[in-house]
C-alpha cells in the first residue's frame, strides 16, 4: 500500500515536472503586467491583442503553413521511399534508410548549418523556400518510420490476389495496400508536423533575413522580452491541441468499448 | 521471368527515385559542403587542419569539455528518472498505451523556447521556487546561469524522449515471461536483474541517443538558462556562423562534433531502428 | 491402487472486482495423475492453475501441496512448475540459458547443470540446440524447449496452460503424444489446462469440466464422454444431440412426443428431463422399424464416417454411420436404450451455469 502510494507520488512529481512551465506560461497570458516577472492583476487583454498584432500573425501563418506544407511533402516522399525499400535488395536498403535517417540522428545544428551553406553556395534565397525544403528533409524520417512497420505487416499475397483479379497494380496498390498503411501514414504525417512545428535549430540557420516562423520570433524576442500576446497564442494552440486529442481519445476508447461489446 | 523481375526492379528503382535524389541533394551535398569547408582556408581555399585544430583552443576546449559533461549528466539523470517511472507505468497497466504516450508527449505542443523561458520563472532569484522556499523558511537556491540550470533543461526538454522508449520496451514484455523466471525460482531482484532489464536494454539506448545528442549539441538552452555565462560547443558553433560569420571555423568544429556524435552512437550500440522518435509513437 | 492426493484446493473463490471468476471450488489431485482442466474461454480454468502456480492468491479458501499451505507462498518458492501459453521463453538468452535459468538460480555445479540441460534436450528431442535463440526456432521447437525448461527442475508437478494452443494441427497431434511419453517417463503429475476436448480426451487420466466458475463434471475420459451429467458437459464435449425430454416413468423416456425406452431410472413421473444422445449412437433402419421416422436432410462425407442430418419429430437430428442413406431417403431412427443419457434439467445456481450458448 505504502509502494503504491509512493509510486503514484513519483508517477505525479514528474508529471508536475513537465507541466509545471506550462502553467507558467498560461498563467503569464493572463498577466496585466508586461513584465513576466511581475503579477499585475487578471486580464484578458492579450488575447484581444493578439489578433491585432500582425507579426505574430503572420509568423503564426508562416509557421502552420511551413508545418503543413513540409509534412505533406514528407509524407509523400517518405511514403513513396519506404515502398520502394520494401521490395529492394538488402544493400540498397540498409543504404538508402541510413541516409534519410541521418537527419534523425544527427545534430540539428550540424543538419541546420549543412543546409544553409548548400542554399547560400548555390545562392538560392534564403526564406520561406528554404525553410520549407529543410523541413520536408528532416521530416522524411518520422515518415518512414511510421509507414515502414505497417508496410512489413502487409500481407503481399493480397495485393497479388488483385493482380490476379485482373486489376491494375496502380489501382490495386489503393485498393489494397494503400488501406493497411493508412494508420502509419497519417501518424507520420501528424509527427512530421508537429516536429516542423516545435523546429527551432533548422528555421533559425535557414530561415534568412525576411522570414519569421514562430520560434524565431520568440528567440529574438528573448533578450528584449517576450510580448505577452505570445503567451496567449501558445496558450490557445495548447488548449485547442489538448482539446483535439481528448476528442480523438475519447472516440477511440469508444470505438474500442463497442468493438468489446460485439 | 527474368524480364518481369528487371521490369519490377526498374519501377521501384523508378519510386525510389524522387526521395533518394531529395536526399542526396539535401542530405548528402550538405553534409559534403561541411566538410568541404571545414578542411579548407577561409582565405583561399586551401587544404588545411587548422580548423579542426579550433577545438584545442582553450574556450573551445572547455566548450566541448562542459558541454560533454552535462549531456552526459543529464543523460544519466534522464535515465535515473525515466526508468523507475517506466516501470510504474507499466505496473498501473494502463489499456491504451495511446494514453501515456500523450501524456508525455503533449508538452511538445507549446513552443519549446517558451517552456525552457518559463523555467526562468521558476528558477529566478525571486522566481517561484525561491518564493515557495522563503514561505516555508528554507534557505534559497541560486540556480539560474549556472551550469545546474543547463542541465535542468536538458532534462526537462529531453525527458520524454527517454520515458517513452523505455516504457515502451518494458510495456512490451510478456507477462508471462516475468511469470516463467518467477516459477522457475528467482526472486523479485533475480528477475529484474537477469530478465526485464536485459530485455529493455533497446529501449535505454534508444533514449540514451535521443537524450545525448540534442543535450550535446544545443545552444538554445543554454542561451536561455545560461544567460551568457556558460558556453557550450553548440553555442561556440552558432557564434562561427551567426556571428563571426566564419563558415570554415564553424564547419571544422560541427566535424569535431559530429564525430563525438558518431563516438557516442557506436558505444551505446546504435542500431538500424532505435533512431530518434523509433520507439516514441 | 489409490495414489496419495498431492494437490488439494479446498473452497477456493477468486473475485476481479465484482466478477466471480471461480465459486467455492473443491478439486484434488492425486500423485502421477494427469489432470486437465477442459473449458470455454472465461470458464475459469486457467485462473485455477494461475492459483495453483502462485501467481495469483485466491479470495478465498486454501491451496495444500504435499501437506503443507501453500496459498500464502511465492511462485519462486513452490515446487511446481509451468509451461506457459505462447512459451514465454526469454528471447535473450540462448535456448541452453534458458534450460539452465532455474537450476543456476539455485546455484547447482556447472557440471550437473550441463548433463541437465544434454539430458532435457534428448527428452525433447531437440539435441544440439543448445546454442540456438528461441527466435530462430519453430512453434513447436519453442514449446518442447519451454518444457525442457520446466522439467529440469525435477518438479513434482508440471502445469501447462494450453501449451499446444499456437501449434497446428498435425503438429498438436504429435506433440500430444509426446506429452504422454514425457509423462510416463518423468512419473510426475500433469495439470493440464485446454479448451480443445479432443486434446483432452486423448491425453488424460482424469478430466474437470469447468464452466462460468464451476466445475461441471469430474471424471475420466470414458465417464465424461458417455456420461454426461449435464448438457453443457454434453454439448461441450464432441457432438450430440440434446433434447428435450419428458422422464415418463422408470426406464421409459419421451423425446418429441414418441415414448423411447432407456436404462435410466429414479427421476420419477412425469419429469422435464435433458437427454443426450451421440450421434454415432444412432441406427438408421427402415421407417417402420425406428422408434421415430423422418427424411434424411443433408449428407456429407467425413472419411471415417457419413455425417447425415434427419428431420424427425421436428428436430434435425445428428447421425454419424458408415452406411450412407441419401439425401430424401425416409429412415427410421432406433436408439439403444443404453444409449440414451438422461439428465436433471438444470435447476440450481451451480447447474445455470450449464446453459451454456455458443
Amino acid at each position: 500500500m505504502v509502494k503504491r502510494i509512493s509510486q503514484r507520488i513519483y508517477i505525479a512529481l514528474i508529471i508536475i515536472f513537465l507541466y509545471a512551465p506550462i502553467l507558467v506560461l498560461i498563467v503569464l497570458s493572463f498577466n496585466k503586467s508586461k513584465s513576466r516577472s511581475k503579477w499585475g492583476g487578471f486580464t484578458f487583454d492579450w488575447y484581444k491583442r493578439l489578433f491585432q498584432n500582425e507579426n505574430i500573425l503572420n509568423a503564426l501563418y508562416t509557421t502552420l503553413l511551413i508545418a503543413l506544407l513540409s509534412a505533406l511533402f514528407a509524407t509523400i516522399l517518405g511514403t513513396t521511399l519506404a515502398i520502394a525499400l520494401n521490395h529492394m535488395r538488402r544493400l540498397p536498403k540498409a543504404v538508402l534508410s541510413s541516409i534519410a535517417n541521418i537527419p534523425m540522428l544527427n545534430a540539428e545544428i550540424v543538419t541546420g548549418i549543412s543546409m544553409m551553406l548548400l542554399f547560400i553556395a548555390i545562392d538560392f534565397k534564403l526564406g520561406f523556400s528554404s525553410v520549407l525544403i529543410a523541413h520536408i528533409t528532416f521530416n522524411i524520417p518520422y515518415v518512414l518510420l511510421s509507414v515502414a512497420p505497417k508496410l512489413r505487416q502487409t500481407n503481399h499475397s493480397t495485393y497479388e490476389a488483385a493482380l490476379d483479379l485482373g486489376a491494375k497494380p496502380l489501382y490495386a496498390f489503393f485498393k489494397v495496400i494503400f488501406p493497411d498503411i493508412f494508420p502509419g501514414i497519417l501518424s507520420g504525417f501528424l509527427m512530421a508536423f508537429t516536429m516542423s512545428l516545435d523546429d527551432f535549430v533548422i528555421s533559425h540557420f535557414t530561415r534568412g533575413a525576411e522570414v519569421q516562423t514562430l520560434s524565431t520570433k520568440i528567440y529574438t524576442e528573448t533578450r528584449k522580452g517576450i510580448k505577452p500576446e505570445m503567451y496567449a497564442l501558445s496558450t490557445l494552440m495548447f488548449v485547442s491541441v489538448l482539446i483535439l486529442l481528448i476528442l480523438i481519445n475519447h472516440r477511440s476508447a469508444h470505438a474500442e468499448k463497442e468493438k468489446t461489446i460485439k | 521471368m527474368r524480364n518481369k523481375e528487371t521490369k519490377r526492379r526498374q519501377k521501384n528503382a523508378l519510386l525510389a527515385a524522387p526521395c533518394s535524389l531529395w536526399m542526396i541533394a539535401f542530405i548528402i551535398i550538405p553534409l559534403l559542403m561541411i566538410v568541404y569547408y571545414g578542411l579548407t582556408k577561409r582565405e583561399d581555399g586551401s587544404l588545411t587542419l587548422e580548423n579542426l585544430k579550433l577545438i584545442a583552443d582553450p574556450i573551445n576546449r572547455r566548450a566541448l569539455w562542459l558541454s560533454l559533461k552535462l549531456s552526459i549528466i543529464s543523460t544519466i539523470v534522464c535515465v535515473l528518472l525515466a526508468y523507475p517511472l517506466g516501470l510504474m507505468l507499466r505496473g498501473l497497466k494502463i489499456k491504451s498505451n495511446s494514453f501515456i504516450v500523450l501524456v508525455f508527449m503533449l508538452p511538445m505542443w507549446m513552443n519549446f523556447l517558451l517552456r525552457t523561458l518559463a523555467w526562468l520563472n521558476i528558477l529566478e532569484n525571486n522566481g517561484i521556487l525561491n518564493t515557495i522556499l522563503k514561505t516555508l523558511r528554507l534557505p534559497t537556491l541560486h540556480i539560474i546561469n549556472t551550469p545546474t540550470a543547463i542541465i535542468l533543461g536538458m532534462v526537462y526538454n529531453f525527458l520524454p524522449f527517454m520515458i517513452l522508449p523505455i516504457y515502451n520496451t518494458l510495456e512490451k514484455i510478456d507477462e508471462n515471461v516475468i511469470n516463467a523466471a518467477r516459477d522457475l525460482g528467482a526472486n523479485g531482484l533475480q528477475t529484474f536483474f537477469k530478465i526485464i532489464f536485459p530485455l529493455s536494454i533497446p529501449g535505454v539506448i534508444s533514449g540514451i541517443t535521443m537524450v545525448f545528442v540534442p543535450s550535446l549539441t544545443t545552444f538554445v538552452i543554454s542561451n536561455i538558462l545560461g544567460g551568457s555565462k556558460v558556453l557550450l560547443i553548440g553555442n561556440v558553433i552558432e557564434q562561427q556562423f551567426q556571428k563571426l560569420n566564419n563558415w570554415n571555423s564553424g564547419s571544422g568544429l560541427s566535424l569535431v562534433l559530429m564525430v563525438f556524435i558518431l563516438l557516442s552512437m557506436a558505444f551505446v550500440g546504435q542500431d538500424e531502428n532505435t533512431g530518434r522518435g523509433a520507439a516514441t509513437w | 491402487m489409490e495414489q496419495k492426493k498431492l494437490i488439494d484446493l479446498v473452497h477456493i473463490t477468486k473475485r476481479y472486482g465484482n466478477n466471480v471468476v471461480i465459486d467455492d471450488l473443491n478439486l484434488y489431485i492425486r500423485e502421477n495423475e494427469f489432470l486437465t482442466l477442459l473449458g470455454p474461454s472465461g470458464c475459469g480454468k486457467t485462473t485455477t492453475l494461475r492459483i495453483i502456480g502462485g501467481f495469483e492468491t485466491p479470495d478465498e479458501g486454501k491451496v495444500i501441496f504435499d501437506g503443507k499451505d501453500i496459498t500464502k507462498l511465492p511462485p519462486n518458492e513452490r515446487h511446481l512448475n509451468t509451461v506457459f501459453q505462447k512459451y514465454a521463453l526469454f528471447t535473450h538468452m540462448t535456448i541452453a540459458e534458458n534450460i539452465a535459468f532455474g537450476l543456476k538460480i539455485k546455484k547447482k555445479s556447472k557440471q550437473y547443470i550441463k548433463d541437465k540441460i544434454k539430458y532435457a534436450l534428448k527428452l525433447v528431442n531437440l539435441d544440439g540446440y543448445e546454442n540456438r535463440m528461441p527466435d530462430s526456432l519453430s512453434g513447436g521447437q519453442q514449446q518442447r524447449i519451454a518444457i525442457a525448461r520446466a522439467i529440469v527442475n525435477e518438479p513434482k508437478v508440471l502445469l501447462l496452460d494450453e501449451p499446444l494452443g499456437a501449434l497446428d494441427l498435425k503438429l498438436r497431434q504429435d506433440m500430444q503424444y509426446e506429452l504422454i511419453r514425457l509423462k510416463n517417463e518423468l512419473g510426475i503429475t500433469f495439470v493440464y489446462v485446454t479448451h480443445d476436448q479432443e486434446e483432452a480426451l486423448t491425453m488424460s487420466d482424469t478430466i474437470m469440466v469447468m464452466n462460468q466458475g464451476y466445475i461441471q463434471q469430474i471424471g475420466t475420459p470414458e465417464d465424461i464422454y458417455n456420461e454426461p451429467e449435464n448438457a453443457f458437459v454434453a454439448d461441450f464435449i464432441g457432438e450430440s444431440n440434446i433434447l428435450d425430454a419428458v422422464m415418463i416413468k422408470d426406464y421409459t423416456v419421451r423425446i418429441l412426443g414418441v415414448d423411447f425406452p432407456c436404462d435410466s431410472a429414479g427421476f420419477g413421473i412425469n419429469k422435464p428431463v435433458d437427454v443426450v444422445i451421440r450421434p454415432e449412437d444412432i441406427d438408421l433402419v427402415a421407417p417402420e422399424e425406428g422408434t421415430i421416422s423422418g427424411q434424411v436432410t443433408s449428407l456429407i462425407f467425413k472419411g471415417v464416417h457419413y455425417e447425415m442430418e434427419v428431420l424427425a419429430g421436428g428436430y434435425e437430428w445428428l447421425v454419424h454411420s458408415t452406411d450412407l442413406s441419401a439425401v430424401g431417403t425416409n429412415v427410421g431412427i432406433r436408439v439403444d436404450p443404453y444409449d440414451i443419457q438422461v439428465m436433471n434439467k438444470p435447476e440450481s445456481k451451480d447447474e445455470e451455469a450449464a446453459n451454456y450458448e455458443e
